[in-house]
């Protein structure tokens, strides 16, 4: 049995919240240098130069890349021969609190649907946790923009819909969505399990490797189609119109009841700010 | 690349088209949800409405070297019942991000006014733009209040303008 004192995963959450608002990932930034060297239209070429800039001034000034700096949300793995010592979850909300002021970061989170009293500290986190057979913890945290989880739909498909129909409703979901989400977007799309599993796949898609792909033959064929076809729709950079509207897609599936075909698309705006922890 | 200085004059309105580059120096000033409800209710505002800058954006808190935090537009749609009437006492540009209701276009042509988009999530580049800041109403609404604030080369893109276009109907790629 290995020994981890809750104190260190406060730790960690305090400096990686602070980290990812201040710094964008690399390769994402690459990714959008990319889309900028082939993008057409000059509207949305200089909207992506903006983008491009503001992450180098964000890193210079160690200061926040957007004025949204999120929801914390946190995949927990935990090794099933550790003990922790002390109160998780408490541990994971002293993170939050005190990275969001340390940082400077907007605290965004408000207590209840009609009162909307903001929590003043940007807690609670919203935690998933899964056990696994080792003894350490793994923790992917993320900060989620309200943007773009606005724009997010579940809906369960019949399995006669099949592929066709999971492609038109991403589609439409990108297409209606605009400039909304603030794109070029990173879609996260969950197949399968059922109504709450499709949702937790479809966020835990986000937070992969950007230059990674699924295993499974077709669903690798699916995420590159669909960057394909969600690029043609036109909708742009912020949705002005341009080649540049979807930088990456990325499914996770998961067996289902034969009734049933679950779809859960989750946005992410061309902001995504994650990292994975391992103590 | 066009360059305004408020406050914005009926003609210069006339001068903007959708996908023009727009550069603003000079005095404007922030309101979103909240300060819009209780700005229409408002009789004396502590700034002239006539020829004004909107713009849609709740900042993170700055540090001690800041005018301002991260201070990138949010979605301009959730103004569209309320931006009319401030047009009509003499708003000019409003800076946001995103599509908005056919209603609100229709008002902004009558009121000879024009809607601005600035990138969004460039809250680092927009902040460096903003050299001071100033709460002047509603404290007491955090990142909600109403800031005036002085800005140089604060960059922006026309959006919608009073002669039709729309710039998320595709009307900047030709």
């Amino acid at each position: 049995m290995r020994e981890i004192d809750a104190s260190q995963i406060t730790d960690v959450i305090r400096e990686t919240v602070i980290e990812i608002n201040y710094h964008l990932d690399q390769s994402l930034f690459q990714l959008i240098q990319q889309a900028k060297d082939k993008e057409h239209s000059e509207v949305a070429s200089s909207i992506l130069d903006d983008i491009l800039e503001n992450a180098k001034i964000a890193d210079t000034n160690q200061a926040p890349l957007c004025q949204d700096t999120g929801v914390v949300v946190v995949f927990l793995e935990i090794g099933q021969d550790v003990h922790i010592n002390g109160n998780l979850t408490d541990a994971i909300n002293q993170g939050v609190k005190d990275g969001y002021e340390k940082g400077y970061l907007r605290k965004s989170m408000v207590n209840h649907p009609f009162n909307r009293q903001n929590t003043g500290d940007n807690t609670p986190a919203i935690i998933h946790t899964k056990l696994v057979s080792d003894d350490k913890i793994k923790l992917k945290i993320a900060a989620k923009g309200g943007g773009s989880e606005n724009m997010s739909v579940v809906k369960m498909l019949t399995p006669a819909d099949g592929i066709e129909g999971v492609k038109q409703l991403v589609l439409d979901t990108v297409f209606n969505a605009g400039g909304k989400p603030c794109p070029p977007i990173i879609v996260g799309l969950g197949l399968g399990g059922n109504f709450e599993k499709s949702a937790l796949l479809a966020k835990e898609a986000l937070l992969r490797e950007l230059d990674d792909s699924n295993p499974d033959p077709t669903l690798k064929q699916l995420e590159q189609d669909l960057l394909k076809e969600i690029n043609a729709l036109g909708v742009g950079p912020m949705g002005v119109g341009g080649e540049t509207t979807c930088l990456a897609v990325k499914v996770n599936a998961h067996a289902m009841h034969i009734a049933s075909l679950p779809v859960a698309i989750n946005i992410q705006c061309h902001s995504s700010r994650h990292k994975e922890v391992i103590i | 690349m066009i360059k305004l200085t408020p406050p914005i004059t009926d003609e210069e309105i006339k001068q903007l088209h959708v996908g023009d580059k727009v550069s603003i120096t000079g005095t404007i000033y922030t309101a979103r949800d909240q300060a819009h409800i209780r700005l229409l209710k408002e009789k004396n505002p502590k700034f002239d409405l006539k020829g004004s800058v909107i713009f849609y954006v709740g900042p993170t808190p700055n540090k001690p070297n800041q005018a301002v935090g991260a201070s990138g537009p949010t979605s301009s749609y959730r103004m569209d019942t309320m931006a009319p009437e401030l047009m009509a006492r003499g708003v000019k540009l409003m800076i946001g991000k995103g599509d908005r209701s056919e209603a609100f276009r229709e008002a902004m042509i009558e009121h000879n006014a024009c809607y601005l988009i600035a990138t969004g999530g460039a809250g680092a580049l927009l902040s460096s733009r903003i050299k001071k800041s100033k709460v002047i109403m509603y404290e007491d609404l955090g990142p909600e209040a109403i800031r005036e604030l002085t800005v140089e080369d604060f960059p922006c893109f026309v959006a919608y303008d009073v002669h039709g276009k729309n710039i998320f109907k595709g009307d900047a790629n030709g």
